[in-house]
């Protein structure tokens, strides 16, 4: 091993099961590179497990100068409070300046529990990162229930850490060029004995819901009014061969189910048309609807978040302007 | 555990009714002193998973009392009497001014205070997956390394067998089944159970006798210069309303003259999109 780290080095934590549908590591990777084009600091892959040499290649094709690799048997499969404890005593060890996580299940039961144990801040799903004049990690995430964007610095505490949704970023072309270091580190001998036990698992893949692929998507919030007057959007998806998704109120509301959910914490759609009925627009909820190509926004405040974002923003009561294209539609179709 | 009893700490946060929140126009900013606060979802699903066990759990040898635990200004009192009111024994409010600000680093280290403090015997903490107003995920894990508990996340199903406890949950497209050694503590995922509401003798029950404790920072005995604020590891540097990207087209009228006009400038976007010829009027 060359250089211990240049004290300003980002990891990001390798995050690989289900590798071919999870590719939050690389899309991290590929940020941490251009923050690392700011502050001079290396780009740190960090991977637990067995036989994940594969993995660690991949990270440097995708931008990583340096990965550290513990191969154990012992770490085939994952246990939260061994893989917790080797992220901390490494960090401990190696001092980063930036631990990055992805905020898959995985990463959201890692990432606090370092960030507690390291005694440092942690910003859950930012939506953008950044690194300000002095040096520091700016970590940009909704706050106030997704009705405003924060900028978020840990001014002492270090590692700066960070959580970020699958598909916030774009991950780089792999590149077999690239060179990088491979670090193999031994498994340490006081590793904790497991509290919690996996006595089953079972891969059970979510249903492809269509809505994460269709061309043209309905989304619906409290403006509808009611359960009964929401069910009006399935006629309208009927007719326009749309999928209907939903915010969190009318999931809460028990309106539709969990399943719809559009947002953060939910499905992330990319149609090209997006029709949006009475949504007030948080950001958990607009973050992931973004990369619509054509957004039709109906909400009877002009003012609401949702309208702004829309192509076309139409005021008016929710329900009626769903009603008047099932009835223009039911016209327009020719048989 | 006392005497086979189980103590059971439910935390439950109050957060403003986010969809109904007043909105300044004019500012871009959000006129949180008339936002009106509920019991957050995910921690009414954490109490129903306590109540549901008290239920089941519950027998001649073995006990169990359900202790809801909030942090947050007086007026949070309001959720803890909610909490009474479906089935919690009793209702603790943490609240002082010097707790205000607290990041999920602090708020974790308040609330394994009070916990370590005045419920040692803690046998089983419940939280709800995430809050609706701020959605980190954190505060659960984090009070775990607070109390040095194990902890499970997202579960949709939880059952007590003689020391321990099994989890079930649907976590990154595995479904999982865990068993964990207690004390321990658990976060519910959104959509496990369906909550109760509150019967008639529950409300009755929460006005007569509340029994609710209200702690501040000296019973914790904090620090003078406690500042969770301060003491945040993180800072806010600044807020700002999402900037808008669009020149958005604005339609009003009646609903049919808008739909017309829709359908007039913007029926080839959509048919295109659906795939399908529309007639033109």
């Amino acid at each position: 091993m060359s250089k211990k780290s240049t004290g300003k080095d980002i990891w990001v934590l390798g995050d690989y099961r289900n590798y071919f549908k999870n590719r939050v590591t690389l899309q991290i990777l590929a940020r941490a590179r251009a923050l690392a084009g700011k502050t001079g600091g290396w780009v740190c892959g960090v991977v637990f497990g067995h036989d994940v040499d594969e993995y660690a290649r991949e990270y440097i094709a995708h931008g990583a100068d340096r990965v550290y690799v513990i191969d154990h048997p012992r770490l085939k499969s994952y246990g939260i409070e061994t893989f917790t404890n080797l992220l901390i005593g490494l960090a401990r060890e190696m001092n980063p300046d930036i631990i990055l996580i992805g905020a898959t299940r995985f990463g959201q039961e890692v990432a606090p529990r370092v960030a507690k144990h390291l005694d440092t801040g942690l910003t859950a799903d930012c939506i953008d990162l950044d690194i300000d004049d002095n040096g520091l990690l700016v970590q940009i995430a909704p706050s106030f229930g997704g009705n405003l964007i924060a900028r978020i610095l840990t001014p002492k505490a270090r590692p700066q850490m960070a959580t970020v949704r699958p598909g916030t970023f774009h991950e780089l072309p792999h590149d077999n060029t690239a060179q990088g270091e491979v670090v193999t580190l031994d498994l340490p001998e006081d590793l904790p004995t497991e509290r919690v036990r996996c006595t089953h698992s079972e891969y059970r893949p979510a249903k492809a819901l269509g809505i994460e692929k269709a061309e043209i998507v309905i989304t619906g919030g409290r403006g509808m009014g009611s359960k009964g007057k929401f069910k009006k959007l399935f006629e309208l998806a009927g007719l326009l061969n749309a999928e209907v998704g939903a915010t969190r109120p009318v999931v809460h509301a028990g309106w539709v189910g969990h399943e719809a959910l559009v947002g953060q914490a939910g499905k992330h759609i990319r149609p090209k048309v997006l029709f949006s009925f009475g949504v007030s627009g948080a950001i958990q909820h607009t973050a992931a609807l973004m990369d619509a190509d054509f957004i039709v926004a109906v909400n009877k405040n002009p003012n609401a978040m949702m309208m702004k974002l829309a192509d076309v923003a139409i005021v008016a009561d929710a329900n009626q302007v769903c009603s008047g294209i099932i009835r223009a539609l039911k016209e327009k179709i020719r048989d | 555990m006392e005497n086979n009893t189980l103590d059971i700490i439910v935390c439950i946060k109050q957060v403003p009714m986010v969809s109904e929140l007043p909105w300044n126009a004019k500012t871009g900013t959000l006129k949180r002193e008339l936002a009106q606060g509920m019991m957050d979802p995910a921690s009414r699903l954490a109490l129903e998973a306590g109540l549901r066990l008290q239920r089941t759990g519950q027998s001649e040898d073995r006990r169990i009392r359900v202790t809801a635990l909030t942090m947050g200004p007086p007026m949070a009192e309001e959720v803890l009497h909610q909490a009474v009111s479906l089935g919690a024994d009793h209702g603790v409010l943490l609240t002082d001014r010097k707790m205000a600000g607290a990041d999920t680093n602090l708020t974790s280290f308040i609330l394994g205070r009070y916990i370590k403090m005045f419920k040692p015997d803690t046998g089983l903490v419940l939280c709800g997956s995430q809050t609706s107003d701020s959605e980190t995920a954190q505060v659960g894990p984090q009070l775990a390394c607070e109390l040095d508990f194990p902890a499970i996340g997202w579960a949709s199903d939880i059952r007590l067998s003689q020391r321990s406890l099994i989890v079930t949950r649907l976590v990154d497209d595995f479904m999982e089944t865990l068993e964990m050694d207690l004390p321990g503590l658990v976060t519910i995922d959104q959509g496990a159970f369906v909550p109760r509401y509150a019967g008639l003798a529950g409300v009755a029950r929460a006005f007569v006798s509340p029994k609710i404790d209200v702690v501040d920072a000296d019973r914790l005995e904090l620090d003078s210069d406690f500042n969770a604020l301060e003491d945040s590891p993180t800072r806010i540097l600044d807020v700002f309303s999402p900037a808008t990207q669009k020149e958005s087209r604005v339609l009003k009228g009646a609903a049919k003259t808008v739909v017309d006009q829709l359908f007039t400038d913007y029926g080839k976007i959509i048919s295109s999109a659906m795939g399908k010829d529309l007639k033109k009027e």
